[in-house]
Order: C-alpha cells, then structure tokens, then sequence
C-alpha cells in the first residue's frame, strides 16, 4: 500500500472559543474517494476547514509526508490541496468565468479537462454565479478546484440540496475527478458514498470512531445504523 | 427654477467630494470590516502637502493644480500604505483594534498637524477660473463644483475598470463577498488589504486638495469635518458597494442642500435622519449584502 497523501493526528479545533472537533486522527490514501461519514453536527465540516486552516486548530497534519499543520490557508491550498466547501460558496456577483479565473493558480491551468467535464458551465461563462442554480453552483465549486494540479481534494457535501438527476451528474465528476487526484469526500447522501468511496472514515463526538472500507461499513446495516443513525439500504 | 438647478447641482458637486472620500472608506470596510478613522487623517495630510506644493509652483497655475491633486493622491496613498502595514497588519483579524488604532491615530495625526502647520485655518488660493461661476438655466454654479465632478466621475471611471478589468480588481470583489473562499483558493489575501488602503488613501488624497479647494481654506480638522458625512454615506450605499458609495454620496448631498435651503438650514439634521431611516428599514444599505 502506497504512502498516504493527507495524514491527520490528534487534531482539535475550535470555533470562537468553542470546541467542534475533539481528537481527530486519520489518513487518507493516495488514490481514489476516501468518505467522511457521521451523523449532522459532529465536526465533519470542521475538520475540513481545520485542515485547511480555516478556523483555529491544533495537531499534526502532514500533506505527502510534509507538515502544514503550521502554514496560513492560502499556503496549504498552494501546497495542493483542493476544496470544495459545503454550500459551494461561488462568488455570486462574479461571472462564472471569473470564478474559474480565481482559481487558476498553476500556469497551465486544466482548462480542457474541466470543459470537456462540465459543458454547460462553459455555455455560461459570462453569467453570474448568483444566478446559477444549486447543481451549477456545485460544477463551479469542483471545477474551480480541479483546474489545478492538486495533491487532494476536500469535497464537503457536494450533493446536499440537489435534485436526483443532478447529484447524479455531481457524482460522475467526483468519479472523473478521482482518476487524477485522491479525494476526501463529506457525504450524506449513502447511496452517492456506495458509488464513489473506497474508504471510509466515520466521526462521532469529534473523535474518529471507525475506519475501514465503505462498502463493508455500508453493507453492515446494524454497523451503519449505530454509526450513522441512518439505515443504508441501497436507494436505487 | 435657477435656484433649484443651483441646490442640485451644487448637491451633486458636494456628493462627488464625499464619494471621493467614501469611496476608500467603504472597500476598506468591504474587504477588510475595518471602519477606518484615520481616513480624514490621509485626506488632512494630501490637502497641507497639496498647498506647499502648489505654493512653490505657483498657487495660480493650472499645472500646479494638477500637480497638486497628484501629490495629494500620492501622499494618501502612501500614508495609507503605511497605516497598513504598521498598525493595521499587526492586528490582523482583530477588528475591534483594527478600529481603535485607527481612533487614535486619527486624534494623533491631527495634534501632529496642528503642531506643525497651526491650529488657525490657512486661507489658499488657486486658478482664478475656479473661483468664477458658470451660469446653466439661470443659475450661476460655482466652478469648483465642475471640478469635483469630474474629479468623482474619473476616480469612479478608474475604480469601476481596475474591480472590474485586473485580477488584483476580481480578487477585491471576491474578497468583499467572502473572504474565507479567496484564501481557500490559495490567494493570500492580505496583499489586497494594502493595495485597498492605498487606493483609498489616494481617492481621499484627490478629495483633500478639492476639498480644500471648495473650502478655500485648509485646516488639520478638515479631514474629520468631511469623515463624518463619509461615513454616512458608506453606510446608506451599504458597506463594501463602491456603486451605493456613489450612490448614496449624490443622494445624501443634494437632499443636505435642498434641507439646508428649504428647511431652516437643518441639512445636517435631514441626513441623519436619512441615516436612522435606511438602518431601520433596510440595515444593510441601499446595496449592501447580507452578511
């Protein structure tokens, strides 16, 4: 098994003072869709945003083997971590265009590959991101981290809120994605996990209760139900 | 009718002078949610250094009044760069000293003028042709007030084409609506922040020679004079929004002088009201977004 890509140790974080991760500790491997599982609330996003250092965290987290535990956000990004943040946060008053412009940080920006992914993004380069509806909005917010060469992508949610034909389409990007570059992925939605994830890493009381692969913690009902809350009976 | 061309005319002229400084104040506030009091401090300086400078050349001349305007926006610009570099940057993420630090150097800045060029208000001269009228519909519109309009109309021109037409430009309007998703793009944001304050110093610094201009007079308290009604205006246009900033300057002026001119003298008063209005009604401003 090859060296992991984001390795993360005993990791708290807090939130105006407030503690919203506990004692987080994880790795996720150089290929494919790692998921992040656990019922609403107990520090999945939080731990994203920690990593990327966006709220105030301590602990170790190695990117390759490198610690950026200690480096401003803008430094991990660059370093080459990808994110898509829950809620997609598009620039609303910037055109698509702009949006995607934003995000290009390497000289040869992946451009074609990201067209050739969502065509009708490119049909809408100058309207404004605001108008967009939630599906599109959600195509910017992978795009935009796509078009660099990043080491890992941190996809939070990417589905929520979508229409089933939409999180379809989300998820057969995810998959494409995931053929050139690793991915940790906050999912809620079972079904989209069984399709995409390899591994899983399940959090409850902002701790790491579970780890293994997805479909054997999805295939274990009891197991899904006792972790998740929720039953994991394949929808389709 | 010529005294209603004149009250609004006028209006629009004294609305470029506080878009000149509400301009900065509120891509500053957009960007960075710092309410910057040491904004009239930047303006202050631009206009004394704008005088000696167009005393040198020559108070008369047309090139030492626009070499004069230049200097003022150069010197804004680079005591704002100062100002945030030195005191703003250190406290990053810590609004509420952002905010003090810019209380006290405002009060600072003054006793330091005051020190240096008096606390008596230096009468100035300029180009004869700014203190002419010229007459439309019958109304005789000061000169200084074509003047401030242009002046507003090319600094809104420049603003609107650098947001706009740069990378530095999409990378403040991005900022403004969500920082945190900027720097989670791997921009390291706080470069903006100078680049903000210095644009903002030099917009004040432009105002503060035209403000002088328009006064016929400069002082060490002329920067705080005009802050207030700066501030204001930010707030009405709604914070962060370089077009609710042109907006509302136009709109809080000319009701100012049609108030100051039919009601009493009570401008002053009609824009606060104003003020209390809009936060009631609409709190985030004319264009202003939700936090």
């Amino acid at each position: 098994m090859s060296a992991p890509i984001l390795t993360v140790t005993h990791l708290s974080a807090s939130i105006a003072g407030q503690q919203v991760v506990e004692d987080v500790s994880f790795e996720v491997p150089a290929t494919g869709i790692t998921a992040m599982l656990g019922r609403n609330g107990v520090g999945k996003t939080s731990t994203m945003r920690a990593v990327l250092g966006l709220i105030s965290r301590k602990g170790k987290v190695l990117l390759a083997g490198e610690r950026i535990d200690g480096l401003p956000t803008h430094r991990i990004v660059q370093r080459g971590v990808g994110y898509g943040p829950e809620d997609r946060e598009v620039f609303a008053t910037l055109t698509v265009a702009e949006n995607l412009a934003l995000a290009e940080r390497d000289s040869k920006p992946r451009r074609e590959f990201v067209a050739e992914l969502f065509p009708d993004l490119m049909a809408r380069r100058s309207q404004l991101a605001g108008t967009l509806s939630g599906g599109q909005q959600q195509m910017v917010s992978v795009a935009r981290a796509l078009l660099n060469d990043n080491r890992i992508l941190l996809v939070d949610e990417p589905t929520k809120g979508l229409a089933p034909k939409i999180v379809g389409d989300v998820a057969r990007a995810l998959q494409e994605a995931a053929k050139i570059v690793p991915i940790l992925l906050v999912e809620q939605n079972l079904d989209v996990v069984r399709a995409l994830a390899d591994g899983a890493i399940v959090i409850a009381g902002g701790c790491v209760v579970h780890t293994g692969k997805a479909r054997d913690i999805l295939d274990d009902d009891a197991l899904t139900t006792r972790l998740l809350g929720v039953s994991a009976e394949v929808h389709s | 009718m010529s005294s209603i061309v004149l009250i609004l005319l006028t209006g629009v002229g004294l609305g470029a002078l506080y878009f000149l400084v509400a301009s900065g104040l509120s891509l500053i506030y957009g960007l960075m949610h710092v309410l910057n009091f040491a904004h009239g401090a930047f303006l202050t300086l631009s206009a004394f250094i704008g005088w000696q400078v167009a005393q040198a050349l020559g108070t008369a001349s047309w090139g030492s009044f626009v070499v004069s305007i230049l200097v003022g926006a150069a010197v804004g610009a680079l005591f704002a760069t100062l100002t945030e570099l030195v005191l703003i940057r250190p406290l990053y993420e810590r609004h509420i000293e952002q905010v003090l630090v810019t209380v006290g150097l405002s009060f600072a800045a003054v006793a330091l003028f005051e020190g240096i060029w008096g606390t008596d208000a230096v009468n100035i001269a300029g180009p004869a042709w700014l203190k002419e009228t010229t007459e439309i519909l019958g109304a005789r519109i000061p000169n200084t007030y074509w003047v401030l309009m242009l002046a507003a109309a090319l600094v809104l021109v420049a603003l609107v084409l650098f947001l706009k037409k740069t990378r530095y430009g999409m990378i403040i309007r991005a900022g403004v609506e969500n920082r945190a998703m900027v720097t989670a793009l791997g921009i390291d944001v706080r470069r903006s922040f100078t680049l903000v304050f210095a644009i903002g110093g030099a917009a004040a610094g432009i105002g503060g020679v035209l403000a002088m201009h328009y006064t016929t007079f400069v002082s060490a308290h002329l920067g705080a004079t005009l802050l207030i009604f700066a501030f204001i205006v930010t707030v009405i246009g709604g914070l962060g929004s370089l077009t609710g900033a042109a907006i509302a300057s136009v709109l809080v002026a000319v009701l100012q002088q049609f108030a100051n001119v039919y009601l009493s003298g009570t401008g002053d008063f009609i824009v606060v009201v104003l003020l209390a209005v809009v936060l009631l009604v609409r709190p985030t401003g004319l264009m202003g977004r939700k936090a």
